[in-house]
């Protein structure tokens, strides 16, 4: 009986060789897989609000603009003891949240007919209409209202007839509001979408069966399970319309966070100060992202 | 792995501070030339629109063989903020820019023994105080202009002629006038209280101690009920008065032609009061790398054709008495629209100077400066 010939020994290629070594090593291969878009995260991303945060403590030399590197609180006293910078920021706020609760009201039921009512063809045809927007950039979305809400634009035509005047620069706020719940409404409209979908269609029948009507079946079962993703879509609405600077440029006189901190990069080149006022914004954003994780909009984006 | 997550942050974030602290510190200014040496082959410009047409910088090209390349800086401190990066050769900069940026050493003195056609400009344009500083001249004046009041005349009725129109809190045009937003437009505030509150005792609109500064800033806090848009871009105002929009306020000369040009009915006025105004400077960059082709332009610039034809374009005043026979022949009239040659009536336009702490007379060191100015500004828009 002959015994069959050793099996020739394989000089392995590179490739395999560094191949077998990741298996062998799980955590290595896991750290190599995540190195590059942890790496862009933490440089490109945490490392430029870094840089901001740093820049915030330094101060300009009023007559030359360059920058003095001795770290100090001056920027951030001088922002809460003027009060236009806290008239600004509250302002800024307070149209967010408008937006938002605006968005929201509209949403909701236009959301809840593509969820719940209307048939597959009709859903698709809608969510296709919802994304239609999106597909131009912002800017030409901002330029399209600056000329729909001009002095002799359309929206005057229509009015005018009735004796009623659409708003003017001068009222710059009740535009912004306008052209952001314009802006923002399909980021608010798709998370609701996605989480009217996902409410069983046996809850709603098991309420019925329990003899509740159908405004008390909304209120107490569709409007708890929804509500998560209420939250997530106002993330968007809220942060979008916080760090506007180019509509509310565009649009009126009215000055957003953006528009001061753009003020003070381009006029005094003072940006210590920009970047001061800058990091209020993300402190907010950081807030509003703790609660809104607390109550399950991350489960619903 | 959190310990080892925070070490990297921490190493990141000293890698970026060290870098941030290494770079910027003021370097020595570079001499100035006694002499010029060869053309080069290229020449990067920040300019204001309409400074820089083909119509012009084509026979510069084709005489010189410097390629133009330029930037459009569409505010005075878009081009500060554009010189301070150091890529370009030179910039067409209004005072509200020049002082800043000789101060922060980003434009290098100027040899006017280079430059032959400087000879011939009026002295009027000579040694001003945003571009001459202890006698060392740092540029060559592109021309210059006043910001005007301009209206619709088929909406505002009677027509203007003071700056009282905008500055009224009871104004019939409320929602509907509009100011240049920036800072500097302070200064048009306090040549308006130089007529109308002369116990201010305000000279030099940019030269403002406390009490002058207060009170510009009180009347322009009152104009901002007023206000409908403030603009800075040149295009926005043409936008607003085209569509009515806005119906009056400050102007320039430029956006009255392209209004024309478009047959929106606009009519303007240099008001009684006098106004403020700009004569831009072109300034060769201290990290100049085509500093031969940057003389080359600022002596062409101010050559008679060149000013003439862009001046005549732009609307404002050319600089040399062969700058304004040549612009006759492109527009006859142009020069006397433009009060070229009227040393009286530029004595009542102010032009854009950048405002320091020191007033420059027996007052001393208590004026604002420029910071001041800005965040005065800010809380003005509110």
């Amino acid at each position: 009986m002959t015994t069959p010939a050793a099996p020739p020994i394989e000089r392995l290629s590179p490739i395999r060789r560094i191949a077998t070594a990741l298996y062998r090593r799980p955590r290595l291969q896991l750290g190599l897989l995540l190195a590059a878009p942890v790496g862009w995260l933490v440089v490109a991303y945490l490392g430029s609000l870094a840089i901001l945060f740093v820049n915030s403590f330094w101060r300009v030399d009023s007559f030359t603009g360059a920058i003095v590197y001795e770290p100090g609180l001056h920027n951030f006293e001088r922002l809460v003891s003027t009060e236009i910078y806290r008239t600004v920021t509250g302002r800024t706020l307070g149209i967010a949240a408008a937006v938002t609760i605006t968005d929201a009201l509209i949403a909701f039921p236009i959301a809840y007919y593509m969820a719940r009512v209307a048939s597959p063809r009709l859903r698709g045809w809608l969510v296709v209409a919802i994304l239609m927007p999106l597909w131009s950039s912002y800017l030409v979305k901002v330029f399209a209202w600056r000329i729909i809400l001009q002095d002799n634009g359309p929206l005057n035509g229509i009015l005018r007839p009735f004796g009623l005047e659409g708003p003017d620069f001068a009222a710059g706020e009740i535009r912004l509001w306008l052209v952001c719940s314009y802006l923002w409404l399909p980021y608010m409209i798709l998370p609701i979408f996605a989480g009217l979908e996902r409410i069983p269609s046996s809850l709603l029948e098991a309420s019925g069966d329990l003899g509740a009507r159908s405004w008390q079946t909304f209120r107490r079962v569709v409007l708890p399970l929804a509500f998560p993703a209420v939250v997530a879509g106002s993330i968007f609405t809220f942060s979008l319309t916080m760090g506007d600077y180019i509509a509310p440029n565009q649009l009126s006189s009215v000055q957003f966070i953006g528009n001061v901190v753009q003020s003070n990069v381009g006029v005094a080149g003072d940006l210590p100060f920009a970047a001061a006022f800058a990091t209020v914004p993300v402190f907010v954003m950081i807030v509003y992202l703790i609660v809104a994780r607390r109550l399950g909009a991350f489960e619903s984006l | 792995m959190r310990k080892h997550r925070a070490a990297v942050a921490i190493a990141s974030l000293a890698l970026f501070v060290t870098a941030c602290t290494g770079g910027a510190s003021s370097s020595p200014a570079p001499s100035v030339p006694a002499s010029l040496g060869e053309t080069e082959d290229a020449l990067n410009l920040v300019a204001w629109a309409g400074y820089v047409e083909a119509d012009w910088v084509g026979p510069f090209e084709a005489e010189t063989g410097c390629t133009v390349n330029a930037t459009l800086g569409n505010t005075s401190d878009e081009m500060v903020t554009l010189m301070k990066t150091g890529n370009y050769d030179g910039v067409s900069a209004s005072g509200d820019a020049s002082n800043r940026l000789i101060a922060g050493g980003d434009v290098s003195a100027v040899n006017l023994d280079l430059i032959a056609n400087y000879a011939n400009v009026f002295e009027g344009l000579k040694n001003k105080p945003h571009n001459t500083v202890n006698g060392v001249s740092y540029g060559v004046p592109h021309g210059r202009g006043a910001n005007l009041l301009m209206w619709r005349t088929d909406i505002v009725d009677p027509a203007p002629d003071s700056w009282g129109v905008v500055f009224d809190p009871d104004s019939p045009y409320k929602g509907k006038v509009t100011a240049y937003d920036a800072p500097i437009y302070i200064a048009d505030a306090a040549v308006y209280l130089m007529a109308t509150q002369p116990d201010l005792e305000i000279t030099n609109p940019y030269e403002l101690d406390q009490a002058q500064f207060d009170a510009a800033v009180a009347l322009l806090k009152e104009q901002r009920s007023i206000i409908g848009k403030y603009w800075s871009l040149y295009t926005d105002e043409q936008a607003a008065f085209a569509a009515g929009d806005s119906v009056l306020g400050t102007t320039w000369q430029v956006i009255k032609n392209l209004l024309d040009a478009d047959e929106v009915p606009v009519e303007l006025t240099l008001p009684k009061e006098g106004a403020t105004g700009w004569s831009d400077t072109w300034m060769i960059s201290s990290t100049a790398r085509n500093p031969n082709c940057m003389y080359a332009w600022m002596n062409y610039i101010i050559s008679p054709a060149a000013n003439a034809a862009a001046t005549v374009y732009f609307g404002e005043a050319p600089v040399s008495q062969a700058g304004c026979d040549e612009a006759e022949t492109i527009s006859p009239g142009h020069c006397d629209t433009f009060h070229a040659t009227d040393e009286d009536y530029f004595s009542k336009v102010y032009f854009w100077a950048t405002p320091q702490k020191e007033c420059g007379d027996s007052r001393g060191a208590v004026c604002k400066d420029f910071s001041e100015w800005n965040a005065a500004w800010t809380e003005i828009k509110g």
